[in-house]
């Protein structure tokens, strides 16, 4: 049996076109998110020994709420004046529309110490120096799927 | 730009060390300048270090009533005022009519630890800095 091809065979299926828009996905916001964490852990090891100076950060997981939430508003708009325009993301509420990102002024927090200093410092230099090579290798692990896409792209594009 | 912050706040932490470092040395290298009179006497300097939260790096970051994120600098340098040590050296050119000498009120083992103290943040600055340019290297090779 041969099944045309036409538009309307596929009303219903998500139109796959790559959206260019779209092709790095979740891994652009992890990006800003890591870059972002990596100058509040610098500032936090830069403040180590600064009398009252309390450290700070960037939670993922009020980061991944905040991206949530954003993109479920974004979906509903999206879904309401989809129509005709093919937009898969719009399709799916369920998808995480990543385009509207997420405000990191609104989530940084002070770090409850574990250990009180007589000069209210709340810096532990060794644990931000972890949690900064922590967050560089998380880093670099984004940074290698984007690369993984990119280079799965060049390679469709080609036609190797 | 908010990743090339990291630069900054690295720089400004080194910077805040050197500081310290040659505050440090100055303590050291005087420890011994005996003078004649309590007012001319070296006291022990320490540099004061302040949180930058408000100028150049609150970028993202600044709105108020939230934590901003910033580098370090050093507020003033004061001089510490514990006593000064007066000893009986009559040998000495600058002994007074009494035949005593002021010290400066270095403590060098205070110092010591300072110093291992700045040098050790400093070391941990560069650490940053070179782990933000790496980051930031590989970035500009996404792609390729």
């Amino acid at each position: 049996m041969k099944i045309a091809f036409s538009p309307a065979n596929r009303q219903g299926t998500p139109y796959m076109a790559p959206n260019f828009d779209n092709v790095f996905g979740i891994h652009e916001t992890a990006l800003r998110y890591r870059g972002a964490r990596a100058s509040v852990l610098a500032a936090n090891i830069a403040n180590a020994e600064t009398p009252g100076y309390r450290a700070r950060d960037l939670r993922f997981d009020d980061v991944m709420r905040s991206v949530k939430a954003g993109s479920g508003a974004s979906n509903a708009a999206a879904a309401a004046n989809a129509g005709a325009t093919l937009n898969a993301h719009a399709a799916y509420p369920g998808h995480l529309n990543m385009q509207g990102g997420f405000s990191l002024t609104a989530l940084a927090h002070y770090r409850e110490p574990l250990q009180a200093s007589l000069d209210q410092n709340t810096v532990d230099a060794a644990a931000e120096s972890a949690r900064f090579a922590e967050n560089a290798m998380r880093y670099q692990a984004s940074l290698r799927f984007l690369n993984g896409r990119i280079s799965g792209l060049i390679k469709a594009l080609k036609g190797e | 730009m908010s990743f090339f912050n990291v630069f900054d706040i690295s720089a400004s932490a080194m910077r805040a060390e050197s500081v310290r470092m040659n505050v440090t040395a100055s303590n050291m290298a005087n420890a011994d300048s005996v003078v004649s009179s309590a007012g001319d006497a070296y006291r022990a300097r320490q540099p004061v270090f302040q949180a930058v939260l408000d100028s150049a790096f609150t970028g993202e970051f600044g709105q108020s009533g939230r934590p901003q994120v910033g580098g370090v600098e050093v507020a003033g340098v004061v001089e510490s005022q514990a006593p000064l040590r007066r000893e009986y050296r009559p040998a000495s050119p600058h002994a007074d009519d009494e035949g005593y000498v002021f010290l400066p009120n270095v403590n060098v083992v205070e110092e010591m630890a300072n110093m291992i103290a700045a040098s050790r943040n400093y070391q941990s600055n560069v650490e940053v800095f070179n782990a933000s340019k790496q980051m930031v290297q590989q970035t500009l090779n996404l792609g390729q």
